[in-house]
């Protein structure tokens, strides 16, 4: 591998790469994202590479195995290029059919297509189908277009030439001036302006400076930044150097949550690659700017990925958050200057330098610009990773395309932003979805999770459940957020099982009101769960309190199954299939369930046949008196 | 040191720069309640009791007056209602730990707290660190610390280190708010029961718990 010594050298092994790539030469790939390689990506891809060399064709066809195109719901993920042909949920068995139709005979194997639950047809293309279609995909369509072990594809698809831009044709300050105009903000949690920060660090007298990823990444069910680093790892690497150039840092961490083993590998590979091409290390492109970077291996906690947290946790000590009335940015990483931001935010980066900051603001509104990618899932048709630009409306990333929720069931709320994020109702779903829209409506942008609920969801629930969480992931250092989940958590739990009283929403008022006083944005923000519901589910929270009743028949201690003797058939598959063994049945004898022995699994309210529909759930009423004995034959 | 102006509770105040703001209001004779704040150890910030309201470009934030550097014109309000409602709770909440402890008795009188708002809780400790802190810093010994996160996080003197260190010293002791008798409990129990008996973190730290 040679040290490429300057822009030229690098342009001429671009060009050597690319003319070395036969556009029409059949290139098969499969997403190899941890979502994929869940579901069977590599021995997908084994399959392929024995079926090729069966034919006698490893050299005419590519295999590679991609980053993740974010629809994981549907993976491994196979696309044969040319012709974008896009196959789902391809199992090993399928190999042998694509080999021979789609390589070989150059037709589509229809079974494996994506199928249009409206229309009933058939989607050949990827950029066709709707879920793909209505987004703006800057940053993640380039996860399929490359082998995320390949410096070459990433060079082949001009790799490294916003660095090479920037060493050789841009100051510091106007990288600097770039960034501040494009606005680019923080799309790890606060939304806070990159060039600020950047800014002040560059400003920061002291020379030793650091520049920071932060690919902690802790939301539960969140995973852009695990489909960006390690799909494209060298973007963001591209991105990190370009932030140290503009700040003045020669030294960089990447710290990665320890739970995402293929990130690391492959953003460490991406580092020795990019050291042994000279585009790391010293004297970067024979520009004379020299950069180092180590990945940092996370411990796992929620909390650590807070920037203070985070910083503590690189100088080796316990990754828990510090009072810091003076920015990181000032004084971080062993008190020297730090910029961190997240993951995206730094994905941006190259794009932002080769494609110029108007190109960048012309996507999102006025105060969030370019796009965002979020983490769809919960009560959707389509889950997985959708990128879009600023300010569309919640409605269009869920109905266009999350495609609606499954099941005929109503849409009730989404949470945004994460555990400490609110839930936002279906009344706000024309909101305009950007930093700003979002806090205003009681949630947050946070890392861009996305949960869909249906009207099977209780809202009190909901809040309790990420109360739950947050309990096990505050670090425990600060009265506020400490005392105050454990508190919130008691009075949720407390409404939740049927025990709760008048003043209990006015208490998790109270406790909301003082963890505003908590050390980090953990406790500060955890109240957010509780109060967006109290705020558009109140009359929830008030059934539960006053009535027992919970509204969503969720709550398994506030409901009980019954059945209608009026509808009852006899059939006897709710007493068959009662795991409790709670029915009373019998050949033509109506059914009754014994309230004392049912465990409330809801079996028999599943598999009531359809057409009788006689087992129905009740909340906040008492259950009819059993029929007696003998009235019930039938 | 250059001088800073700041206001405080409607005071001028004259400060010197580095200085926090317990400490610029105790030039002045405002007094900032404090448990977890000690003049020897790092600042901390962890009871959060110190928290006072400030303005920063208009908009009013809660802050810990315990670490938060004096600044140019800032407005300070140490007792405005909301941070005597956040006081309230936090002492409300420490009390349910400590119900017996003098010092949370005092702050609860004066934010009118009262000690049975939440359930009592079986761990006496309020997390201020004080013996965590004190050991490690001063003393370099590390004898107690904090074990898990979040609402399960407690102190635990860990009996190799405790066993040789902790008898000749109990300099940490008078320093817990709580209870100097409690602290030493849990060391007494620590030390008798062998390592290997102990419960899940590795002491009897939670000789308390269940
Ligand atoms: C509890 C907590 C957890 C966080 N976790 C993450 C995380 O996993 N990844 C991340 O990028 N930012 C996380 N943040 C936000 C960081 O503190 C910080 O704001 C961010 O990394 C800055 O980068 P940005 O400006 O590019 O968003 C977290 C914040 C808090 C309070
Ligand atoms: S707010 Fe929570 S997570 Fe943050 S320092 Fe306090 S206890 Fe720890």
């Amino acid at each position: 591998m040679t040290r490429l010594s300057s822009p030229e050298k690098l342009e001429c092994a671009r060009k050597e790469i690319v003319a070395k790539i036969d556009p029409s030469k059949p290139c098969i790939s499969v997403c190899a994202g941890a979502g994929c390689l869940a579901s069977g990506a590599a021995e997908v891809i084994a399959a392929f590479k024995t079926e090729l060399e069966f034919h006698g064709l490893t050299t005419e066809v590519n295999t590679r195995g991609t980053g993740c195109p974010g629809f994981c719901e549907r993976g491994p993920i196979v696309m044969i290029y040319p012709g974008e042909i896009c196959y789902l949920q391809v199992k090993p068995a399928d190999v042998p059919e694509i080999v021979s139709h789609t390589i070989k005979e150059k037709k589509v194997v229809e079974r494996l297509l994506y199928v249009n639950p409206a229309t009933g047809e058939k989607v050949t293309r990827e950029s066709e189908i709707p879920f793909y279609k209505n987004q703006q995909r800057n940053i993640l369509s380039e996860n399929i277009r490359l082998d995320s072990k390949s410096i070459d594809d990433y060079l082949a698809i001009g790799g490294y030439s916003a660095l090479s831009k920037v060493l050789f044709q841009m100051k510091p300050e106007d990288v600097m001036g770039e960034i501040k105009k494009s606005n680019l903000r923080g799309r790890g949690g606060g939304g806070f302006p990159a060039w600020r920060k950047w800014e002040e660090s560059r400003n920061a007298p002291d020379p030793i400076k650091y520049v920071i990823v932060n690919a902690d990444e802790g939301d539960p069910g969140a995973f852009m930044d695990r489909a960006l680093i390690e799909g494209n790892p060298h973007s963001i690497l591209e991105g990190l150097i370009i932030g140290a150039y503009a700040v003045g840092a020669h030294e960089g961490f990447i710290y990665v949550r320890q739970e995402y083993p293929l990130a690391v590998v492959n953003i460490n590979l991406a580092i020795r690659q990019a050291a042994e091409r000279g585009l790391v290390g010293k004297d970067i492109l024979g520009s004379g700017f020299d950069f180092t970077v180590k990945v940092h291996m996370g411990a796992g906690a929620f909390v650590c990925g807070e920037s203070s947290a985070l910083m503590t946790a690189l100088e080796g000590r316990a990754g828990e958050p510090r009072p810091k009335y003076i920015h990181t940015a000032v004084k971080g990483v062993w008190d020297h200057p730090s910029v961190l931001n997240n993951v995206e935010t730094w994905a941006n980066v190259p794009q932002i330098i080769n494609k110029g900051a108007d190109w960048f603001t012309q996507y999102g509104t006025e105060g969030s610009k370019g796009t965002k990618i979020f983490s769809l899932v919960g009560k959707i048709s389509n889950t997985g990773l959708v990128e879009v630009p600023m300010g569309v409306t919640l409605r269009e990333i869920i109905e266009k395309i999350g495609g609606g929720i499954p099941g005929g069931k109503k849409f009730k709320a989404v949470q945004t932003g994460g555990p400490s994020g609110g839930c936002i109702p279906e009344a706000q779903l024309d909101l305009v979805v950007d930093f700003d829209q979002l806090t205003k409506a009681g949630s947050m942008m946070g890392s861009g999770g996305m949960i869909v609920m249906d009207e099977d969801t209780c809202m009190v629930d909901i809040a309790r459940y990420f109360i739950d969480f947050l309990k096990d992931e505050s670090c425990g250092k600060c009265t506020p957020c400490r005392e105050g989940i454990r508190q919130m958590l008691r009075v949720l739990t407390n409404i939740t099982t049927g025990k709760g009283k008048e003043g209990d929403i006015e208490l998790l008022e109270e406790l909301a009101e003082s963890m505003g006083a908590a050390l980090c944005a953990l406790g500060k923000s955890a109240p957010n769960p509780v109060l967006s519901t109290i705020r558009y589910f109140r009359d929830e929270y008030e059934a539960h309190i006053r009535q027992q009743r919970c509204p969503a028949l969720a709550c398994k201690e506030m409901i009980a199954f019954h059945i209608d003797p009026a509808k009852c058939k006899a059939c006897g598959t709710c007493f068959k299939q009662c795991p409790a063994e709670a029915i009373e049945g019998g050949k033509k004898r109506i059914h009754v369930i014994d309230q004392e022995k049912c465990t409330k699994c809801g079996t028999c309210f599943d598999v009531c046949p359809k057409q009788f529909g006689a087992v129905g759930k009740i909340s906040g009423e008492p259950v009819p008196p059993p029929v007696p004995e003998e009235k019930r034959a039938l | 040191m250059s001088e800073i102006h700041l206001q405080i509770d409607g005071k001028d105040v004259v400060a010197s720069e580095g200085m926090t703001l317990v400490d610029a209001a105790k030039s002045v004779g405002i007094t900032i309640p404090t448990l977890c704040h000690h003049e020897k150890l790092e600042p901390y910030g962890g009871c959060r009791i110190c928290t006072v309201e400030v303005e920063v470009r208009g908009w009013p934030k809660l802050v810990a007056g315990c670490i938060y550097p004096v600044e140019k014109d800032l407005v300070v309000r140490t007792r405005s209602e909301k941070v005597d409602k956040v006081r309230k709770v936090l002492v409300e909440e420490m009390l349910a730990h400590a119900p017996d402890s003098e010092q949370l008795k005092v702050l609860a009188e004066e934010y009118g707290a009262d000690k049975d708002r939440f359930d009592k809780h079986p761990s006496f400790c309020i997390h201020c660190g004080l013996c965590v802190r004190y050991c490690a810093e001063i003393k370099k010994k590390h004898a107690v610390g904090f074990v898990d996160r979040g609402s399960n996080r407690e102190i635990s003197f860990f009996p190799e280190i405790a066993g040789k260190e902790c008898w000749d010293c109990k300099e940490c002791f008078p320093l817990c708010p709580t209870s100097a008798l409690q602290a030493a409990y849990v060391l007494a129990e620590s030390l008798m029961s062998p390592p290997e008996e102990a419960g899940g973190c590795g002491c009897s730290c939670s000789g308390h718990k269940k």
